[in-house]
Formats: structure tokens, sequence, C-alpha cells
């Protein structure tokens, strides 16, 4: 086997769990959350930080899961997409996504759910200016945009009502 | 309650929301092992070692594989396979496969790629049409009758000399369109396994398990029974997933030998290299027309640089002239087309398949004819839109056209007839208009089977199972087969499950592409429904003594409708016919009708039905900077029914953009054969701040031979975008740029020329000799 770095235990704090994993320190948290922990919701699309697709919240914050050793992440609060929704039921920018068709292949929706949300936890009157800033860093390939932005402007205003 | 016609949340969506969806690379499956490939790093050159021997001495690599373990050839196209899955004794472009290792970990595997030895013996690169054409001292592939043609097509309808005599104005203009990728979010990933009794599970990210069944087991030698290809979700395909590539087969022998699963993912870069995408096609284009607009005669001449390989290229150079008559009355055509091969990664279908090219080219020419005979380009599209229900002068039957009414609809969406005289400086308005096939008349290996079937089975519960060969790559195919059937039976969508793409369980389907799937596969869904229906309205009647013909099924009910005493539930009758019958099920399958001219090519075009796209692009420029910006794009789609209304505005808006991409930011761009920009970063697909407004039309025209009247939404909105982009650069400053992408340095190169018209760049292509042509 190739020369490899002994495998360190670390501490993960993911979607409200407290999760001991044992992984190499130059792993990615992108590649401990996929590969040790299953949480393969979080998805790779380039692995050099310019798609979007691997977007967790770390302590509420959208960052890029492949640019961030998980070593880096032990004393942080992960969210990723499966830790959205409560008791199976759906944050409000997943229904939107949902029932205005914003995930399409839906390969880079959990990207988009983790900046969305990050946006809407602090505001849900966001203008078209806001969202677009607020999604800038992820990529989609089917949608043009079109539906995403009006599934955050839906979300938005549902949570505003709630 | 009906399904058909209703904004239905796509049945997929739940599990893509929360992260459940399994795709490919997703996959876990226990003592699984992981492959890496080993790409050429040269453009052209014979392999004169490849020594793997270090590599597999590697504590932790299982496997290695080059092209000694799998020396036969392979194509998507039966009749142009002209590549190894791994090289054989040459390397054609940088990327091209040559080896793959098999290793207990990525990291292993990775290391073992760097101690396999690769000598080249280099050979002069090809990268241009001019060079594959000039060059014939230097062949790609040997079989090529001369230089580097890998096709040539000739096909002339009508007496060209009288059509141009006829007459008042002839142009003749030269245009390039750029190469282009996919770049679908996913990248391509497969995971196979194999028991000790031979047979070989490959799950892949593909839009043509069928395709892929075929090929692989013909490469492999492995009976089609034995092996099964499934279809999880797929992250995106455009038509760069539709034939099988290297880690497919590598996978698919790896299991066979070890009896063990493997998984190969392919980084971004090396997506870059799968590519089969756009083609760069030159075209010469020249039309003649009298005073009034009415074209006399097209001849359109078209070069594809097709890279190193076949792939689909053989359809390719025929769909670049087999789709510009089904908009216009044009009484005469002729077009002549070339394929050649380069050294570079193999181009392929991309969404709008061939039609793409040729289309802008034909928009922009139409634009200046409309502006010297000063006719405004929408109206004179108008007045020469092809009729519904006539067929093409090369043969093709069109049934409903809404093109009419889509050059309506945006003309009165964007306020064209007022506005654009009235723009301010550096701003223009720009129109354009298309159409596309609603799947591909013929099958990729011409056979007389069904081009799609289904399996409806009916659960004892209520509950009801749709199988079928389709792959949805997020168009939303499970989701149309699914409101199918919950129109046809009344049942509510959540109580189907669809279970597609699996070559074991589901009947043939051919795959997502050429826009077939929710004619074709729909059509069958609804055919299986229908056989059901009736078992289940016979029962329902002899429970409730009224005649089948008087019942009516929705909301899980089966009844007279208006009479909530006379109905039984869904269950009560489908246990009631299932009593009858015995278990519930039946099949439903669609088989194109014979369509087309009878010359060689006629296959190519034939559809049952075509698409209609009109669009209105405002942009504007900065003085300074002569940044391009696309303010707003207006789209209207005759898609003859929209099944889903907004899933279909999903294909509209996402196919604008993708134009919009190709039209102002995208191009495959290489340096001596090695791609320059193999990322997402320098690859510039738009983000969402270079994404303008998109407001998408539907235009409904409820075609006779769809399933309720459908037509295809996924491809056709493509192609108007990228000429009706160009036309409004040129009413914005005044001076055309007549390739793609339209990038700030060819404005300001397009401006300064503007009073001195540049040397065309295709002279050299200009002065070969017309070939000889064939008539039909």
């Amino acid at each position: 086997m190739a020369k490899q770095w002994t495998k360190q235990l670390m501490t993960l704090h993911v979607n409200g769990e407290t999760l001991e994993v044992a992984a190499s320190p130059t792993h990615t948290l992108l590649e401990v959350l996929r590969e040790e922990l299953d949480l393969t919701g979080v998805k790779h699309g380039c692995e050099l930080g310019h798609c979007g697709a691997c977007a967790v919240l770390v302590d509420g914050v959208p960052m890029l899961s492949c640019l961030m050793l998980a070593v880096e992440a032990q004393d942080s609060t992960i969210t990723t997409v499966e830790g959205l929704a409560q008791d199976n039921t759906l944050h409000p920018l997943q229904q939107a996504f949902a029932e205005r068709g914003a995930a399409q292949c839906g390969y880079c929706t959990p990207g988009f759910l983790i900046s969305g949300v990050a946006l809407l936890e602090h505001n849900t009157q966001p203008t078209r200016a806001e969202i677009r800033e607020a999604l800038a860093g992820n990529l989609c390939r089917c949608t043009g945009y079109t539906k995403i932005i009006e599934a955050v402007e839906l979300a938005a205003e549902r949570m505003r009502g709630a | 309650m009906t399904t058909i016609g209703r904004s239905t949340t796509k049945i997929d969506s739940y599990t893509k929301v929360t992260g459940k969806a399994k795709y490919a690379d997703d996959l876990k499956l226990p003592r699984m092992a992981y492959g890496r490939i080993l790409r050429s790093t040269e453009a052209h050159a014979l392999l004169k070692r490849v020594d793997v021997a270090r590599a597999r001495a590697l504590p932790g690599v299982l496997d290695v594989f080059t092209a000694a373990d799998m020396p036969h050839t392979f194509g998507i196209m039966p009749t142009t396979q002209d590549e190894y899955p791994f090289a054989l004794d040459k390397v054609r472009y940088v990327g091209e496969p040559i080896a793959a290792v098999c290793a207990v970990d990525e990291e292993t595997a990775e290391e073992a790629l760097s101690l396999i030895e690769v000598e080249y013996e280099p050979l002069p690169v090809i990268t241009t049409i001019e060079d594959a054409l000039a060059r014939e001292d230097v062949k790609i592939h040997d079989y090529t009758k001369r230089g580097n043609i890998m096709k040539e097509v000739h096909l002339t309808f009508g007496d060209m000399d009288e059509g141009f005599a006829e007459a008042d104005l002839v142009r003749e203009d030269t245009f390039f369109f750029e190469g282009t990728t996919h770049a679908p979010m996913e990248e391509h990933a497969c995971v196979a396994d194999c028991a000790a009794d031979g047979k070989i599970t490959l799950w892949t990210s593909t839009q043509t398990p069928h395709y892929v069944h075929r090929e692989i087991g013909r490469t492999l030698g492995v009976p089609l029974s034995r092996l099964r290809i499934i279809v999880p979700p797929v992250g995106g395909g455009f038509g760069g997933k539709c034939e099988p590539f290297a880690h497919d087969f590598a996978a698919c022998l790896f299991a066979l030998r070890h009896g063990r699963p493997v998984k190969f993912t392919l980084t971004r870069e090396e997506v870059f290299y799968c590519h089969r995408g756009r083609h760069p096609v030159k075209m010469l284009l020249k039309t003649g027309v009298k005073q009034d607009g009415t074209i006399t005669a097209v001849h359109l001449q078209t070069f594809l640089d097709g890279g190193a390989y076949a792939s689909y290229g053989l359809a390719t150079v025929y769909y670049t002239g087999a789709l510009l008559t089904v908009t216009y009355k044009i009484p005469r055509y002729k077009f002549d087309g070339m394929r050649l091969y380069t050294n570079k990664p193999a181009c392929g279908p991309k969404r709008g398949h061939g039609s793409t090219q040729p289309r802008y080219a034909f928009e922009c020419q139409l634009d200046k004819i409309a502006e010297q005979l000063g006719l405004d380009p929408a109206a004179y599209r108008r007045q020469i839109a092809i009729e519904p229900y006539s067929t093409t002068v090369n043969g093709l039957r069109v049934t409903t056209c809404g093109l009419v009414e889509c050059v309506d609809k945006v003309v009165a969406a964007s306020d064209w007839e007022r506005r654009r005289h009235h723009m301010p400086t550096g701003r223009g308005l720009g129109f354009a208009v298309s159409s596309y096939v609603t799947g591909a008349g013929k099958a990729i290996y011409w056979n007389d089977m069904p081009h799609s079937g289904v399996i409806v089975k009916i659960d004892r519960g209520g509950g009801v199972a749709v199988l079928c060969g389709s792959s949805d790559i997020g168009q939303g195919s499970d989701t149309m087969l699914a409101q199918v059937v919950a129109q046809e039976l009344g049942v509510d969508i959540l109580d189907i499950r669809v279970h597609a793409g699996d070559t074991d369980l589901t009947p043939v389907d051919l795959g997502s592409y050429s826009s077939r799937v929710t004619f074709m596969a729909g059509n069958a869904a609804r055919a299986a429904s229908q056989k059901l229906r009736a078992l289940l309205f016979a029962a329902a009647s002899e429970l409730l003594g009224e005649p089948a013909d008087a019942l009516s099924a929705a909301d899980g009910q089966i009844g007279v409708e208006g009479n909530a005493t006379k109905s039984v539930s869904f269950v009560e009758a489908a246990q009631k016919a299932e009593a009858t019958h015995g278990t519930l099920s039946a099949v439903g399958s669609y088989t194109p009708p014979q369509l087309g001219g009878g010359f060689k090519g006629a296959g190519v075009g034939i559809s049952p039905a075509y698409s209609y796209t009109a669009c209105v692009a405002e942009v504007s420029v900065d003085p300074e900077t002569y940044d391009l910006r696309v303010e707003k794009l207006w789209v209207a789609h005759d898609c003859g029914r929209a099944l889903n209304p907004v899933v279909v505005e999903g294909q509209i808006e996402g196919s604008a953009y993708m134009g919009f991409g190709e039209a102002t930011l995208e191009e495959s761009a290489f340096r001596k054969g090695l791609h320059k920009i193999p990322s997402l970063l320098d690859y510039k697909l738009p983000t969402i701040y270079d994404t303008p407004e998109i407001v998408a039309l539907l235009v409904e025209t409820n075609d006779q031979e769809g399933p309720y009247g459908a037509k295809e939404a996924g491809e056709g909105p493509l192609n108007p975008i990228i000429p009706a982009i160009a036309n409004a650069v040129y009413a914005a400053i005044g001076a055309r740029v007549d390739s793609t992408p339209i990038t700030p340095d060819k404005i300001a190169r397009a401006l300064k020329d503007r009073n001195a018209p540049p040397k065309a760049r295709d002279g050299r292509l200009r002065e070969r000799p017309a070939p000889v042509p064939t008539h039909a």
C-alpha cells in the first residue's frame, strides 16, 4: 500500500450529533463527511473550490468542504444538507426547491440549499441582488438559475409569514 | 383531478433536496476497490512501450489494465467503431486513456499511476480543420480514404442554378462556431460488481443505458444476458454521457476477474477529456432570396472539427445539414458536410446536436438579408415560416408547427416593434427562431423494434409500479412517466413508483438523447396504462352495474362522473380485476412511423414531430471595455403541450442559459493539442451573476401523435438564443461578429474593421473545388 498518514482520531459536531471518526489528517472535510460518515448528500463537482457543490455550514457560515481539512473543523458546528430537515419536515427552502422545480439533476442542489439557508437565516426579505450575491459561489448547469432564485423568494415569503 | 398539464412537483425532488439521492459516486459496497486512469500526455504519438510492472508490484494494487486486456474497438455508431477503451498502439489526444489501476484505496491507485512507464514516439499534431485538410501526409486514423476526412456528405435537393438565378439577392457568408463542452455538475462515475456466476452489474452515470449495455457486452465479449446496467440519478448530461467510457469497461472487467466491486470517479479535469461536446464548425452559407425575401435556394457547407474519434460524429455531420430546412419554405437546398479528425478530445452530441451551429449561421445571415431588403427581422421570419403539415425539400415531415405563434409571443412580450428602433446607444434587440427534433426517427443501430417500452404493474394494495429503461438526467422523465400513468389510472402521483434505467428489470428505452423521452416513453406508458385501465373499468363496471364506457378514473376512484354513490375505490377495482384476470400488469411500447426520403442520409433529421422556438435577446455593450452583457432573453417555445408547465419552463430556461453561455463565454480552447482550460474556473460557464433574466413563454399546438399533444422542450430552446444574441450585438454596435463566443476582443476588432471588412479567415476552404454532388 502507498505510504499514508496514520489515521487520527477526530471529533466532529455534525447535524446535531457529536461523532468520533478516524481519518487521515490530510483528508478534507468533504472526504471525511462523504467517505467516513456516509453523508453523501455533500457533493463534489471539482474538489478545487470552483463549483460550490460541497458547501456545508460551518458555525452557520457556508464553507467549501473541499477546501477545508476535517481536522480544522473539529471545534465547529457543521450542518450538511442532511441536517436541514427537522424530523422529516423539510426546511422551507427545501420545500420551495421541490415545488418550483429548482432541482433538476439535483447535483448542485445541496450546495445551493446550504448557501440559501445561510442567507435566509439572517435575511427573510432578500432582494434579487442579495440572492445572487449569496448564491454566486454555486454553479448550476441545468436551471439557468431562474427557478432557484424563485425558490429562494418563495421560501423567504413563507418564512416571513411564519 | 388531472395530473397532465399541472405543475406537479417532480417525484424525485424529495430525495434530491434532502441529500438522499444516491448518485453513482455515492454508492459504496463492501470490499469495494477504487480505480484511477492513466491518460496520455501526448496529443499524437505512437505508444512504443507501456510498462505496468512497477505499478502492479505496489502493495495494495489489485489489478492494472491496458489495451492488452481489452483489445477490441468500440464506438457508439455501428459503422464507425474506431476507438479502444485503452489506447492500443497510438494515442490521438491528450487525456486519452492508456491504463487503469484498481487498488484498495484511491491514494494507492493514484500512486500506482505514477509508476507506469510510457514511452511515446511523437507524431505531428493536427488541431485545426485547415490542417486536417491540408496535411494529408499525417493520418490520425489509417482507415480514412483521404487525409483526415472521417465522413463526407453531399446532398442536393432541386436545381440550385435555377434557384440562385431566380434570386434578386444572393448572400454568401462565412461563420465559425466554437466548440463547447457540457460540463455537467456531476463528474462521470461508475461502480461495478460481479459474483462467481459471472453476472456483472454496472451502476453508471449515463444517459443511454441500453447503448452502454450493448457496447460493453460486445467489446468485452460478455453475453448481454449476464450484464446489467443500472442508472442511478444522473447529475446532468446534456449529451456528454451518451456512450460507454474507459472507466465503464475497466470497472466491469475488474469485477468479473476479481469478484469484488470497484468504483471509478473521474476528476473534473478528466471530464473535459471525455468531452464528446459541441463540434467546432466552419460554415459557408449561400442563400438566394427574391426582393420580398422569399427564399429561392440555400447552399450550406459545413466543416466539423471532430476531435480524435468518431463518437456520434457520423450523425452529427448529417445533423448539421438536416434541420436547416424545418423552419422556412425552402424550395431548393444543397448540403455539403465534412467531419475531420484532429488531435483533440472527441466531439459528439451536445444539446441541439449538430443543428445548433448551422442554425446560428442561418439566423445571422437572415438578419443581414432582412436588413438589406428593409424588412423587420421578426415579420420576415413570420412571412417565410414553414406551413404546418408540410414536407421539407429534404423529405422531412412537419406536422404541428407553432412557429408563427412563437414569433408573435416574443415580439409582444419584448415590445419588439416599438422598442427596437429606439434603443439607447450600445444597446440592441436581436431576433432568431429555430426548430428541433422530438426524438430521432431511427435508433443508432437500425432495427424494427420499438424505441421505448414501459411495463405498468398494479399491486393489490393500490400501489403502481412503472418500469421503463429511460434515464432521468434531471429533465424530469421519471415524473413524466408517473404523470402519464396517474392520469390514465386516476391515482395520486405519490401512489406510483417509477423504476427506470435498469437493463435487467425495465424494457428498453433508447435513452435520454435527441429529446425523445416524453414523446416516445410517454406514448409507451400511456399505451400500457390504457390496457390496465380497460381491465379496471371492466371490474368496476361489474361491481357497480354500470357500463364501462360510462366510467372515469380520478382521485383514486373509478365511477360515474358526478355520481358519488356510483363509484368504487381504485383498490377495490384492482382487487376485482386481479381476481378475474390474474396478476395485473401490462406493457406498452412506441415505434416511430416510417419517415423520410429514400436517399442515403435520409435517416438523420426525421422525427415524429418538430418543436419550434423564437427568441428576442436584449444586450448592451460597454463603449469602453466592449464588455457584452445580455440583459434579457424572451423565449417562446412550441412544446406541443406542456405536461408539467414548471418543468417545461425549467427546460426552456436551462436551454436559454446554456445558449447564452455558448454565445458569449464558453469555448473549448487548445494549444498544441493541450486543453488550455480544463477546469470550472477557467472554462467560463455562466454564474448566477452572468446569467440574464429569462422569460419562458409556452406555446401549445397539441401534436396529434404526441402523448396528450406533447413535443420536446429539452434541447430546441437552446438553438435560437445564440443567433438572437449575435443579432442583438449587431443592433447594439453596428458591427457583426460572425463567430462564437462573442467576446470583447472580437467586438473591438469588429468595430475597428467596420469600414474595412476583414478577409475571410476561411479563404483556404473557399478555394477547395466543390465536391461532386449526389442528387437525391
